[in-house]
């Protein structure tokens, strides 16, 4: 623990920055967003080594009453940490991703995205019901400035998408938190997450709070904003929304709707089973047919999100643990995919795949790259994808094989989509002469590309350094639920002794007369 | 109580009347060269006025009654005067700019404007439907003149001629549901009213209650009475438009809540449905019939419809927290306006003509970027989007309804509000992703700036920092409002 607010100084960093940004020319933009995010890492590292593994739950709290009821409330425990660790980590490296694609307004361009570093941090360092919920909710206005200004050709449609059906998503979920706040007569949240709400009404909070962070995932059937939003945002709009935006619906079930209401969410478990096995299925099939790598990374993290629902809706450790390791390893491996395609899409400008083939020839250093990524996406032994998805999928197990079973076929699927697009990509003959003349990795793009690799890595090959500090919250998350654990498939039960014989029983009885 | 005790209370008033009388002569005599100290004298009579009201915030109870219990100078009334006060003041400052160059500036608008803030006030402070109704036309009449300002364009006098129509029906209307309500209570005192009805409404008397509202539904340009406010909206002189938006729909709803909670406040079920209904459709119908617009200032005039119903909300909670909630609601609403109508004029093309039209003010984000980020903050802000102000206004607005038990109806209010972001959004496009028109010329214009900046400083997320006192002045408010129920 220190001793200043190191919380509020990292959200206070990028915003100030950003508004200093709007000022500046194109390249004076560049640097400060770049030296900014660049600090907030710094913070970010010092704020892991403080943190005291099996210390007090919420460290690095904050509490200042601003008005009306509302707190300047911040603090994290193990999982927020992590999930911050990893916006600080990708945030330079979006900024790096954007330095020569983007061209025009970039001042704004750079505004726009430490605006969304400030919130997305906010998000997850918020201990007040209504700072989560502002930090939550603003933070659609700049990515949607930054898929419509800066996108593709498709973009306003893409941006209207994304607002809209996000923001139908959160406003019940406001006025749940209304109610609760009404209910509970507190806006803290780590009391809210042992306040016991009466069953019934938990009911339709849940669904409440369900429509967001399911609309957020995203969630078969109401993922189609995804794939329109990540093909038409910037490489660097792709990353932020794959790495970290879509995690703050898993941050959502894991804060809100399990530890608020267990007994509700073990009622609508199947629900979100079912739809998670569809989502990993269906969505892998439909990412096996595209023609567009992004669109075909967006249908993947739908598939892979699945596998976080479902782990997170397992009720036992090793689910919520595994959901938690898949939500950050994705978050790299998906985050890192987008940058690939980026690299090519910047020589090429284009997405179809079949305009590209045999990279391998001219492109060794970025084939190198890509097929790790590639394969950290698919879950190999080794790389950070495959801790979180054993684990979530040991996780669902006990609780229902049916889910596991189906959920397992999601990474054969994986491994066939993945595979099938690297070789159209990088194998192959050199079918177009633009394509084969591309140059290679740069210094910035090795330099992007190379920290993400040593992060799953990491992730992959030594999990306890990143399961260690949330350990702790994920076994009292697992406390809180276990009085409203679904009836286990899995186990061992005792069967029923054979019926012992006639001839046997005589012999018993006549042995004893 | 003395005359003199009455006579101080009104003192607002009497600023008001005194200086629109002289300077109606003085108007009369100097002719429209004298518009513009007119207009600085109309201001500082609204200064004046507003210290006076300033006294007045809080004060609850007995002493604020006059003239017999047809008036009464309380918090709730002040509160409301001052947002009155303010918008007149604003609709003065901002109208030299936008009638100048036509050659229209009259000496008799300053003059107008303040009668309307009069009958405004005397509605705001009305305790007896006598009161009530003086205000109500006086403020009217003068509206309808305003309207119809800028005599030789032809928008501009159907405007006034529609308003003065609707308006009239409307004014029958309620008069009918006031002498019914009269009738069967026996007074026309709001708190003898109240004393009166209770228990089990006689069909006549429901039926007084049902035309008032109606009346009054018109006033606020609730859905299914809001077909005029569009049109004049839209042909009114657009600093009209800024008055329109923003003191009358104060006036009438303060006016509403003073009627519902105060002379009907014992029959809570008898409008509580009709509050609710009113306030849906104004939600869903201000949402979905901005989809279709063109002209920037009929999209506003969509959007305070829309807005009128989630203020509405608060008043179907009829709860002390629920009127401080529409309150706060107004405060920010105002503001938004001011905001939003100073960027309208302030978007002219060379020739010096106003541009109304969304599709002229496509990628006003690259030619008048400071501008365009005012206009989006706007937007936002209506939709209710965090970090912004508006989300403020309804959030406490949800609040009370929550607190009082109504949850389906803020739940389908707020997933309404989604609809209305849809067109939001669609002013942001138009000027944020489209190529530019380059249609707008460099304007500027010291008094439209400094609105524009200050009202874009109350809707930024710096107007959070005003919550405490705002909430604390808006329940004083209400608790004046519901001491004398």
């Amino acid at each position: 623990m220190i001793g200043f607010p190191i919380l509020s100084l990292m959200l206070a960093v990028p915003l100030v920055a950003s508004l200093v940004s709007l000022a500046l020319s194109a390249q004076g933009a560049r640097w400060l967003a770049l030296g900014a995010t660049l600090v907030d890492l710094v913070l970010g590292v010092v704020l892991w080594q403080h943190y005291q593994i099996g210390g007090p739950q919420w460290q690095f709290t904050e509490r200042l009453p601003l008005f009306s009821g509302f707190q300047w409330a911040l603090g994290i425990d193990g999982i927020a940490l992590t999930l911050i660790a990893l916006t600080v980590l990708l945030m330079p490296i979006c900024i790096g991703a954007s330095w020569h694609a983007i061209e025009k307004r970039v001042p704004e361009y750079m505004a726009a995205f430490l605006l969304m570093e400030t919130l997305m941090i906010g998000v997850f360092a918020a201990q007040d019901l209504y700072l989560f919920y502002i930090m939550f909710e603003a933070g659609l206005i700049p990515m949607y400035l930054v898929i419509g200004i800066w996108g593709g050709a498709d973009r306003i449609y893409a941006s209207y998408k994304f607002f809209l059906y996000t923001l139908l998503g959160s406003v019940l979920m406001l006025i749940a938190m209304l109610w609760m706040v009404h209910e509970a007569g507190t806006t803290d949240i780590p009391t809210l997450m042992v306040y016991n709400f009466p069953v019934k009404a938990q009911t339709w909070l849940w669904l409440a709070f369900f429509a967001s962070f399911a609309v957020k995932m995203p969630m078969w059937p109401v993922h189609t904003w995804l794939p329109d939003a990540h093909v038409q945002a910037p490489t660097a709009g792709s990353v932020i929304l794959a790495g970290v935006l879509l995690k703050m619906g898993g941050y959502g079930f894991i804060r809100f709707s399990l530890p608020m209401f267990p007994e509700a969410s073990a009622y609508f478990a199947p629900l979100v089973w079912g739809l998670s096995m569809v989502a990993v299925v269906y969505t892998s099939l439909v990412a096996l047919v595209q023609q567009d790598m992004k669109k075909l990374i967006a249908y993947s993290s739908v598939a892979h999100m699945g596998i976080v629902t479902i782990g997170l809706f397992s009720f036992n450790r090793q689910g919520l643990e595994g959901s938690m390791v898949v939500m950050l390893a994705h978050g790299l491996v998906a985050g890192a995919l987008f940058l690939c395609v980026g690299v090519i899409y910047d020589r090429l400008h284009t997405r179809e795949i079949s305009r590209y083939g045999g990279l391998a020839i001219n492109m060794p250093k970025y084939a190198l790259f890509f097929m790790f990524f590639t394969m950290a996406s698919i879950g190999l032994p080794a790389t950070a994808n495959f801790v979180g998805e054993f684990l979530s999928l040991a996780g669902i197990y006990q609780v229902s094989t049916w889910a596991a079973l189906i959920c397992t076929t999601g990474i054969i699927l994986g491994a066939a989509y993945m595979l099938y697009l690297y070789a159209r990509v990088v194998f192959g003959a050199q079918k177009n002469a633009d394509a084969a003349a591309m140059p290679d990795l740069d210094l910035r793009e090795w330099a992007l590309l190379a920290p993400l690799v040593a992060a799953t890595l990491w992730m992959g090959i030594y999990p306890e350094s990143f399961i260690a500090p949330m350990r702790a919250d994920i076994a009292a998350l697992d406390a809180r639920l276990a009085s409203a654990r679904p009836a286990s498939d899995a186990a061992p039960t005792a069967g029923t002794p054979a019926p012992k014989t006639e001839a046997a029983a005589n012999t018993v009885e006549g042995s004893a007369r | 109580m003395s005359w003199i005790v009455s006579l101080n209370l009104v003192a607002a008033e009497e600023i008001l009347s005194a200086a629109g009388l002289v300077l109606m002569l003085v108007a009369a005599w100097a002719g429209d060269k004298s518009a513009r100290a007119i207009s600085v004298a109309a201001v500082a009579a609204l200064v004046a006025a507003s210290a006076f009201v300033l006294q007045g915030l809080g004060a609850t109870g007995a002493q604020t009654s006059a003239f017999y219990g047809q008036y009464a100078d309380d918090g709730f009334a002040a509160y409301a005067k001052l947002l009155i006060y303010l918008a007149a003041a604003v609709a003065v400052i901002v109208a030299p700019r936008f009638f100048a160059p036509r050659d229209e500036m009259r000496a008799e608008y300053p003059v107008l404007v303040l009668f309307a803030a009069l009958g405004m006030g005397l509605m705001v402070s009305a305790t007896d439907l006598l009161t009530l109704y003086i205000g109500l036309e006086l403020n009217s009449l003068a509206a309808y003149v305003l309207a119809a300002m800028l005599r030789r364009d032809e928008r501009s006098a159907e405007a006034g001629l529609k308003y003065f129509v609707l308006g009239a029906l409307a004014s029958g209307i309620l008069l009918f549901g006031m002498s019914l309500t009269y009738g069967f209570s026996g007074s026309t005192n709001f708190v003898a009213i109240g004393k009166a009805l209770h228990g089990q409404l006689a069909t006549g008397a429901l039926f007084g209650v049902v035309f008032m509202l109606v009346g009054l539904a018109f006033k606020i340009s609730a859905v299914p009475f809001h077909m005029w406010t569009p049109d004049v909206y839209e042909g009114s002189p657009t600093p009209v438009t800024t008055f329109f938006a923003t003191a009358p729909k104060v006036a009438a709803l303060c006016l509403l809540m003073r009627v519902t909670l105060v002379a009907f406040g014992a029959e809570v079920v008898a409008w509580q449905q009709i509050v609710i209904a009113l306030s849906l459709l104004s939600i869903v119908v201000g949402a979905l019939g901005a989809i279709g617009q063109t002209n920037l200032k009929r999209l506003l005039a969509y959007s305070s419809i829309n807005n009128v119903g989630f203020m509405l909300i608060g008043l179907a909670a009829a709860t002390p927290a629920g009127v401080s909630a529409v309150l706060v609601y107004l405060f920010i609403y105002v503001f938004t306006s001011f905001a939003g109508f100073a960027a309208v004029l302030l978007l002219r093309d060379r020739e010096g003509e106003q541009i109304e039209s969304l599709a002229d003010i496509a990628g006003l984000s690259r030619t008048r970027p400071a501008l365009a980020a005012v206009l989006a903050m706007v937007m936002f802000s209506l939709a209710g989007i965090p970090p912004l102000f508006g989300f403020w206004g309804k959030f406490v607005v949800f609040q009370a309804a929550v607190a009082a038990g109504m949850v389906p109806l803020a739940a389908i209010g707020i997933a309404a509000s989604v609809i209305g972001a849809f067109y939001y959004l669609k002013v942001v496009k138009v000027m944020y992703f489209d190529d530019p028109a380059d249609k707008v010329a460099p304007a500027s214009d010291v008094a439209h700036n400094a609105i524009l900046l200050v009202s874009a400083v109350v809707i930024s997320p710096v107007g959070y920092l005003m919550t405490n006192w705002l909430g604390g002045v808006a329940q004083q408010a209400a608790a004046a409002l519901f001491h004398t129920a």
